[in-house]
C-alpha cells in the first residue's frame, strides 16, 4: 500500500488503472494474460512444493515441507471422507487442488496492491491484475469445469436414463415434466454460478477496498488496511474452504441415486 | 471484466493441475500416511504386547520366587530333622559306646579281684600252713595230719 503518484484522472483513473487487465487479442479472443500468468504461477509452485513433498514422502519422521503438506492432505482427505461416501480416485486430488490453488491466488490479494503494477510499470507493462481471483475468469473456469464433472458423474453414476429421468420427474413427477426440467435445470445451472460468482465477489470487494485504502493520505492507510488485511485473511482462506468443500458436495450429490 | 479466451486458458490450466494431482501428488502422500499409519498401530500392538509379556513375566517370576521359597523351607526343615536325627543317633551311639566301656570295665574289675582272691586266697593257705606248721611242728605229725590238711586246703580253695 505504498504511496505513490497517481495517474491522470485521479482517483477513478487510479482505479479503473487497478481494475485493467493487461490484455492481448481481440472480442472473445482477448487473453489476460496476467490472469494466466499468475495462475499458471501459482499452479506451478502449488505442484512444485507437492511433487517435492510426494517425492521425498517417507512413512517415517516427516520434514517441515512434508508436514505441511500432510496437514493439507488430511485436512481436504477428511473433508471428503465426510461428505463423499463412494469411492473415487478424483475428488480428493481435485479438492486439494482446488483449496491450495484458491488460496495461493486470493493470497495475492495481501500482498500490496501497488508493488507488483509498479514493477511491472517499470519494465514497461502498463496494465497488471496480481489477483487472479479477481477475474471472473478465473473463477468461472473452475466453477465451469467442476459443473462438467457433476454432469458427467451424473451421468455415469445414474446412466443417460437414470439422469433424465431425474431432471424430468422430480421433484414434482411426470404430470408437471417441464416444470421439472426447467427447476432442475435452474438447480444445476446455479451451482457453477454460484460457485464462481462468490469466489469473485468477495475477493473483488476485498481488492477494490485494498484499492480505495490505498487512495487515502498515508496516516491512515495502516489504521484501515492492517484490519482489513487480518480480516481478509479469514476471507481468502474461508472463501477456499468453501469452494473446495463445495465442490465435494456437488460432486457427492451427483453420485448419489435417488 | 468480460468472459473471453482467457475462461478457456483458465480450464486447461486446471484440468492439467487437477490432472498431474490426481497421478502424481496425492497417491504417494496417501501411500506414505497409509505406512505410517499401519507402522503407528504396529507399534502400539507390539508395545500392548510388549507390556503384556511383562505382566506374564512378572507372574512367572512371582510363582517362581514362591517356589523357590517353599522349596528353601523344605530343605531347612529336612536339614533340621536330620540335625536332631544326628544328635539323637550320637546320643544313642554315646550311650551304648559308654555302656560298653562300663561292662568291659567291670568284667575287668571281676577278673581282677578274682585274680587277686586267687593270689590271696594261695597266700592264705601258705601262710594258714606255715603257721600251722609252726605251731603243730612240735606236736603234729605231718604225715599223721596230711588229711586233716588237705581238707582245709580245699575249703580254703572254694571260699
Amino acid at each position: 500500500m505504498a504511496t505513490e503518484t497517481h495517474d491522470a484522472g485521479g482517483a477513478t483513473g487510479y482505479i479503473i488503472h487497478h481494475l485493467t487487465s493487461l490484455s492481448a487479442g481481440e472480442g472473445f479472443w482477448t487473453i489476460h494474460l496476467d490472469t494466466l500468468f499468475f495462475s499458471v504461477f501459482l499452479g506451478c509452485l502449488f505442484l512444485f512444493a507437492f511433487k517435492i513433498a510426494a517425492e521425498k514422502v517417507t512413512s517415517g519422521v516427516p520434514g517441515l515441507l512434508q508436514n505441511i503438506v500432510e496437514t493439507l492432505v488430511e485436512f481436504v482427505d477428511t473433508q471428503v471422507k465426510d461428505s463423499f461416501h463412494g469411492k473415487s480416485k478424483l475428488i480428493a486430488p481435485l479438492g486439494l487442488t482446488i483449496f491450495v490453488w484458491v488460496f495461493l491466488m486470493n493470497f495475492m490479494d495481501l500482498i500490496p496492491v501497488d508493488l507488483l503494477p509498479d514493477i511491472a510499470s517499470w519494465i514497461g507493462i502498463p496494465y497488471l491484475r496480481v489477483v487472479p481471483t479477481t477475474d471472473l475468469n478465473a473463477t468461472f473456469a473452475m466453477s465451469i469445469s467442476v459443473f462438467c464433472l457433476i454432469i458427467f458423474y451424473s451421468v455415469k453414476v445414474k446412466g443417460g436414463i437414470g439422469f433424465a429421468k431425474e431432471m424430468l420427474l422430480t421433484p414434482f413427477g411426470p404430470w408437471l415434466m417441464p416444470f421439472n426440467l426447467l427447476l432442475k435445470t435452474v438447480e444445476e445451472l446455479a451451482k457453477p454460478v454460484s460457485l464462481g460468482l462468490r469466489l469473485f465477489g468477495n475477493l473483488y470487494a476485498g481488492e477494490l477496498i485494498f484499492i480505495l485504502i490505498a487512495l487515502l493520505p498515508w496516516y491512515v492507510q495502516p489504521l484501515l488496511s492492517f484490519p482489513w488485511a487480518i480480516f481478509h485473511l479469514l476471507i481468502i482462506t474461508l472463501q477456499a474452504f468453501i469452494f473446495m468443500v463445495l465442490t465435494i458436495v456437488y460432486l457427492s450429490l451427483a453420485h448419489e441415486e435417488h | 471484466m468480460s468472459i473471453n479466451a482467457t475462461l478457456i486458458g483458465q480450464m486447461i490450466t486446471f484440468t492439467l493441475l487437477v490432472w498431474f494431482t490426481m497421478k502424481y501428488v496425492w497417491p504417494p502422500i496417501m501411500q506414505a500416511l497409509e505406512e505410517r499409519k499401519k507402522k503407528i498401530a504396529e507399534g502400539l500392538a507390539a508395545a500392548e504386547r510388549g507390556h503384556h509379556e511383562m505382566e506374564l513375566a512378572g507372574k512367572r517370576a512371582s510363582v517362581a520366587l514362591k517356589e523357590a521359597r517353599d522349596q528353601a523351607a523344605e530343605i531347612v526343615g529336612k536339614a533340621q530333622k536330620r540335625a536332631g536325627e544326628i544328635v539323637e543317633e550320637s546320643k544313642e551311639s554315646a550311650r551304648t559306646e559308654g555302656e560298653r566301656l562300663i561292662a568291659a570295665a567291670r568284667s575287668e574289675i571281676s577278673r581282677e579281684v578274682q585274680q587277686a582272691k586267687q593270689s590271696l586266697r594261695d597266700q592264705v593257705s601258705v601262710l594258714a600252713i606255715d603257721a600251722a606248721e609252726q605251731i603243730l611242728r612240735e606236736e603234729v605229725d605231718r604225715k599223721k595230719h596230711e588229711k586233716i590238711l588237705k581238707t582245709v586246703a580245699q575249703q580254703l580253695d572254694k571260699a
